[in-house]
């Protein structure tokens, strides 16, 4: 099976030369990292290529790395019924950098689109309706960056007197305490301050 | 389709000035199934353009996963399509499974197998009659719920909960089920298929369902698979495609079943499916039921790695080691090596996905979770373009949408 995923890997990289900067397969899933430019041109080719046949679509998300000089990476997910295979294509991104919109060759990539654009912020050029779609009417950030806090900053009540729902600043009666076991159980390694003068 | 406007031979006077009629349907609609807002645009009866805003149920399931362990993390599943909350926590035990690399022990697959089925019959038979009821007929849902009622007892027998189960775990089920248990369960098998036959009587074959729901929110397999589609939505349009069948998880490959296919893509075709594959369900759980009743299946339901399941009670009044165990899987869980997978089930509503993303932590860095009803709502416009006012709400009923897993 993995053989057969990595000779596809291959063949595609081939088929769009300079497009697809890596071609890896982990767990039995093969995974395209593709230049941003080239996104629409490698969807297309993956859909309309007969031994490709990436019909259906499955997803399209992002992770959001704060450490890259791009921190996102746009990720999508496509099925060949035909073939019974899927496959996956990254691409990273910034905040200001577009990536292209899938809606031309699947019009289910709409809401999908929709969703990473207000939960990360990553803008699609080319979508033909590029609005919030998860979070309230006039939300303000992007909710799965990784600098934005679970708690978030707003919440709601609705108040008696002005009879009608207010916007408040987050109060918490105790703070949000994110557990750090720092814990020497097995496979994981940390640095424990102070780590790096035993091991010179 | 503009023939359904009204007759060109008596043309409104255009200084009158003809306008479009915006209405809103929901977020408190009965029919809406939920918390579903659409803003309808119509010309006359004829519907022109369907906006649906969704989000009034988001809670943000996956921020808050990402600060949280992976044993934390499986109640949150249940809370999606609250149809079938077992199928969602499958999809996300699969995803650990596979970067855990864990094999789950073949007692532990038969009842999730079971549950898996029992979830079906659970989505299936709300969604079948409420369907009905969205046309008009308020008969059926009674008749419906009293067996969900039932299997919700099972649900209950076997996790503590009738709905929100937290039953399956990385690893397996969290406790073997009692053999009286089992046996209930392979007897209410026949008794079931008989009330399937009755409402099968009851409505499907009824003239005013057919005239509601025939030719109604037709999609073609090539728009299916494009807009996202899967399960009942593609195979209504007549592609064989079930991933128990195409890419077999579990035990699912030695199960005898088949894949009803539906000829035309209407909702009539996705209601007769659904009740097709409740028999199928059925025809599986008394497979499961018969294989779980045989003594070589007896044996653990959760990989005896005690990194990731907990050891028994019992070890742990006797074992520091078994102690020590249980102390750390549930205050620290346990870690998952890096990488990313994207595992799916066959989930009642269609192909439920979790993309799950490990940076080697006890967290999960990222968790996507990819809702069948999401991608079949967002095809409402495409759908519903110039089919009258009263089609909207069959539309909405055959998409078999639940806000839980929609809005997350």
């Amino acid at each position: 099976m993995s053989a057969e995923l990595e000779a596809l890997g291959a063949k595609i990289s081939r088929a769009l030369p300079g497009a697809v900067t890596e071609a890896k397969v982990a767990y039995g899933e093969l995974t395209l990292t593709v230049v941003r430019d080239r996104w629409l041109e490698v969807a297309a080719h993956l859909r309309d290529s007969p031994d490709c046949l990436f019909v259906c679509f499955i997803d399209v998300t992002a992770a959001d790395y704060p450490q890259r000089a791009e921190r996102f990476e746009v990720v999508a997910h496509l099925l060949s019924p035909k073939y019974n295979r899927r496959i996956r294509i990254k691409t990273p991104a910034s905040e200001e950098t577009p990536v292209a919109s899938l809606v031309t060759l699947y019009p289910g990539a709409d809401w999908f689109e929709r969703e990473t654009y207000d939960l990360f912020g990553v803008i699609f050029s080319g979508h033909p309706d590029l609005r919030r779609i998860m979070t309230d009417y006039g939300f303000d950030g992007h909710p799965l960056r990784k600098d934005f806090p679970m708690t978030g900053f707003v919440e709601v009540r609705y108040d008696d007197e002005q009879k009608r729902v207010v916007y408040e600043p987050v109060r918490l009666s105790q703070e949000y305490r994110n557990f750090d076991f720092l814990s020497p159980w097995e496979g994981v390694h940390y640095d424990l301050p102070g780590d790096e003068k035993a091991s010179k | 389709m503009n023939d359904q406007t009204p007759a060109p031979d008596q043309p409104a006077p255009a200084s009158q000035g003809l306008r479009n009629f915006n209405i809103n349907f929901g977020p408190q609609h009965p029919a809406a199934h939920g918390v579903l807002r659409l803003i309808l645009e119509l010309d006359g009866e004829v519907v022109e353009r369907v906006d649906p805003h969704v989000g009034f149920l988001h809670r943000g399931t996956e921020k808050l996963m990402e600060s949280r362990t992976y044993l934390q993390n499986v109640p949150y599943f249940d809370r999606l399509d609250y149809c079938a909350p077992m199928n969602q926590e499958h999809a996300f035990c699969l995803a650990i499974e596979r970067l855990l690399g864990v094999e789950v022990p073949r007692r532990g697959q038969l009842i999730r197998v079971l549950y898996a089925e029992i979830g079906r019959l659970l989505s299936h038979l709300l969604n079948v009659t409420s369907q009905a009821m969205d046309v008009g007929a308020l008969t059926p849902p009674l008749w419906g719920y009293e067996e969900r009622e039932k299997l919700m007892v099972f649900y209950e027998r076997a996790s503590g909960a009738r709905m929100h189960a937290n039953y399956f775990r990385p690893g397996g089920v969290a406790r073997d089920l009692p053999d009286q248990l089992v046996e209930d369960i392979g007897a209410f098998c026949d008794p079931f298929l008989k009330v399937v036959e009755d409402l099968d009587e009851l409505f499907i074959g009824n003239r005013i369902f057919k005239q509601r729901n025939v030719d109604i929110g037709v999609i073609s397999l090539e728009d299916a698979w494009k807009w996202g589609f899967s399960g009942v939505m593609v195979r209504g349009s007549g592609a064989a495609w079930d991933l128990r069948k195409a890419q077999p998880y579990e035990c699912y490959e030695e199960m005898e079943f088949d894949i009803p296919v539906g000829k035309h893509g209407d909702c009539y075709d996705r209601a007769v499916i659904r009740m097709e594959e409740m028999r199928q369900s059925t025809s599986i759980m008394k497979q499961c039921v018969e294989k779980l009743m045989r003594a070589e299946n007896r044996g653990p339901v959760m990989a005896p790695n005690h990194k990731i399941t907990p050891p028994s009670r019992g070890e742990m009044k006797r074992s520091m080691e078994a102690l020590i165990h249980h102390f750390k899987l549930f205050t620290e869980g346990f870690h998952v090596p890096q990488g990313e997978v994207y595992a799916a089930v066959e989930a009642p509503k269609g192909e439920f996905g979790v993309y799950l993303v490990s940076d080697g932590g006890d967290k999960p860095y990222r968790c996507k979770i990819r809702a069948p009803g999401f991608a079949h709502l967002s095809a409402m416009d495409f759908l519903c373009k110039n089919h009258m006012l009263a089609d909207v709400s069959a539309i909405l009923g055959s998409l078999d949408i639940v806000f839980g897993e929609v809005d997350r």
